[in-house]
């Protein structure tokens, strides 16, 4: 079987500093990957290049069974991968719906003439959306479903968090990018959040997830596999009981030289 | 959460009710100490009702009858008129107000929505308005084909910035504009071709045999010649009002916004981002080109000096003060810039002094205008 993504020797340098060294990853379908590793390995950096942030300085990307290198940032999300950012990145004026709805570009009716003449087939569409909008956040925050024309700007971080996942679930893309969604939520916050992606999952099994993470007590409850960075370059590959008791990992963590 | 006390009409009703009769006063106030104590007046209640919370419920009435209120503006627009029928000043001067709207809202589209900073409306304000002087002279073309040729220009020769606007981010592309209402100025003003530094005149519309620029009479009252003009501006405004706002409340204006506030996170999201910066850019200056058109034809004339950065500014101001992406904020900012300095005859001179002083002290004190915009709906009623 081969795999949903797969990088081939993947480079990226700024200036001086080598983000990724000839990285070579490989995701399967449907599984949940753990990419953790220390701060500043390059974990950021990896999803910024595939999904076409940054540009490579080498190596290749194949995704679903085309390649992506160097694609732009829309095209990625066409072929059906949806990230987070590691910084909440919600468009804090807009409405819940709002925020969520941007991530479902690709389904929604573009045209000129459609968005300002038809406005009575554009009402059903805006009502289907509101449907699937209302849909997913229930599985998240149901209290959030009644204030979905509300500003995100004065929802606490674990709401804005919700918002966000549902922002990248609401398109059902095959591949889901989570860059450290727990930072700036307690520990209790943070199982909660992981609960309902796992709920989303149980419905959408064809889901695939990399999830960068510093709490190791959710990698290690929620991946299924784990890649450890350091350096840009991959020095571990395994179950999360398995590259924890590495000693290399063990050594990139804590510094001992 | 809806607002239970917002859901009535007729706070919408009373306001626009009121303003129309204190407009009507200001405009037919002649001595000073009578347009002064009226602004003192306007003010003064406008800070009142805002302590009292009478806003909110205005707002409210806005948001759940708007289509009524609009139409209510309609009928208060016109009641306006027909109170100065045959006075050619005022009539002027309303004109004015609905066209400095009409471009407002183009300029709304590029930097209220799409982000795209643009500092050379009158620049395209004046290309429709030298598109108006030269084709009314020497072709025979109908006007208002003309006036949409005048957009069309307008439109097309903004494109020369699109390579500029959509390489550089924010600032630079200010710059960029800056730069071209500069040029536009100088070359409209060494070009003996279109008049030079004294400028055209420009032929007044006539439609289907209609010539706008006669008195009307209707059963023996007359009516001034720019009731023509105010019209036809009113129409073109009502138009152009509906299509911002359907804009707004749509995947369109979501996506504008989406892109003014994270460019990154928007590209991530599928949106092509020269494509929708594009559009707006070409969209806006389309419309500031046709008002400009028509503008021409009401003034009769038109010069370098009309289409300076100083006008441009006062075009950004206009946006600046009645609430950047509010259709609403833009026409009630219009008529406070435009009517202003026309009847205070002792600050006209200073007038970008006064500008210049009302958009800090808006950007201190209110940075979202007199009429902020609200949380998008896409359909009136929907709860906000
Ligand atoms: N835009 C950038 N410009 C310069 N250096 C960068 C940039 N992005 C990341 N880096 C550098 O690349 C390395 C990897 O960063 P990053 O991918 O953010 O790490 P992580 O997400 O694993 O903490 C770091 O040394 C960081 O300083
Ligand atoms: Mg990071």
């Amino acid at each position: 079987m081969t795999a949903l993504l797969e990088t081939g020797k993947l480079c990226k340098r700024f200036g001086g500093v080598v983000a990724l060294d000839e990285l070579d990853m490989a995701v399967a379908r449907n599984e949940i990957l753990g990419l953790i590793g220390p701060n500043g390995s390059g974990k950021t950096t990896f999803f910024n290049v595939v999904t076409g942030i940054y540009s490579t300085d080498a190596g290749r990307v194949r995704f679903d069974g085309a390649d992506i290198t160097n694609a732009a940032a829309r095209a990625v999300y066409r072929a059906g991968i949806f990230r987070t950012f590691q910084r909440s990145r919600l468009s804090l004026p807009l409405s819940i719906f709002d925020n969520i709805m941007i991530g479902d570009h690709k389904r929604l009716d573009q045209r000129l003439w459609f968005n300002l003449m038809r406005r009575r087939a554009f009402k059903r569409e805006f009502e289907q959306a509101c449907g699937r909008a209302r849909a997913l956040i229930e599985v998240f925050e149901p209290a959030l479903a009644e204030r979905m024309f509300e500003p995100v700007a004065g929802l606490p971080m674990i709401d804005r968090r919700r918002i966000e996942i549902c922002r990248a679930l609401i398109s059902e893309p095959k591949l889901l990018l989570l860059d450290e969604p727990s930072a700036g939520m307690t520990h209790d916050e943070t199982a909660e959040l992981m609960n309902d992606i796992f709920l989303v999952r149980e419905r959408n099994k064809n889901l695939t997830i990399v999830i960068v993470e510093h709490e190791m007590g959710v990698i290690e409850r929620i991946t299924d596999r784990c890649v450890v960075l350091n350096f840009g370059r991959k020095i571990a590959e395994g179950r999360y009981r398995d590259v924890a008791a590495d000693a290399q990992v063990q050594e990139a963590y804590l510094g001992v030289a | 959460m809806i607002d239970k006390s917002g859901a009535a009409l007729w706070p919408g009703l009373a306001v626009v009710t009121i303003a129309t009769g204190y407009l009507i006063a200001l405009l037919a106030a002649e001595r000073e100490t009578v347009i002064i104590a009226l602004l003192i007046l306007g003010i003064v209640a406008v800070a009142a009702a805002a302590r009292l919370k009478l806003l909110d419920a205005v707002h409210g009435s806005f948001a759940r009858h708007e289509d009524t209120l609009g139409r209510f503006a309609i009928v208060a627009a016109l009641a306006v008129a027909a109170f100065f029928h045959d006075d050619h000043f005022v009539m002027l001067l309303l004109t004015t107000v609905l066209l400095y709207s009409v471009a407002t809202l183009g300029l709304n589209i590029q930097i209220g929505y799409a982000g795209v900073l643009n500092f050379a409306g009158a620049s395209f304000f004046g290309i429709g308005a030298y598109t108006s002087a030269v084709l009314n002279a020497q072709t025979a073309l109908p006007h208002l084909l003309v006036i949409a040729i005048g957009g069309l220009l307008a439109a097309l020769i903004g494109s020369v910035l699109l390579l500029p606007v959509l390489r550089t981010r924010g600032h630079y592309a200010a710059v960029v504009t800056i730069a071209f209402a500069l040029l536009f100025r100088t070359f409209l003003e060494v070009n003996d071709v279109f008049g030079g530094p004294q400028g055209m005149q420009v032929k007044g519309m006539t439609m289907l045999g209609w010539s706008f620029n006669d008195n009307i009479e209707i059963g023996g009252v007359t009516l001034s010649l720019y009731m023509n003009y105010f019209v036809v501006s009113l129409l073109l405004l009502i138009g152009v009002f509906v299509l911002t706002q359907r804009l707004e409340r749509s995947w369109i204006g979501l996506n504008l916004d989406a892109l003014r506030l994270d460019e990154t996170a928007a590209a991530c999201f599928g949106l092509d981002i020269a494509r929708w910066k594009t559009a707006a850019f070409v969209v806006g200056n389309f419309l500031i080109g046709v008002a400009g058109a028509l503008f021409a034809m009401v003034g009769g004339f038109v010069a370098p000096n009309n289409y300076t950065f100083e006008d441009s500014l006062i075009l950004v101001s206009i946006l600046l003060l009645g609430g950047i992406g509010n259709p609403w904020g833009v026409v009630v900012a219009a008529v406070i810039v435009v009517v202003l300095p026309e009847k205070l005859q002792a600050i006209a001179e200073y007038r970008f002094l006064l500008y210049a002083l009302m958009v800090i002290a808006m950007l201190l004190f209110r940075p979202s205008g007199l009429l902020p915009r609200s949380v998008r709906r896409y359909f009136p009623g929907q709860p906000s």
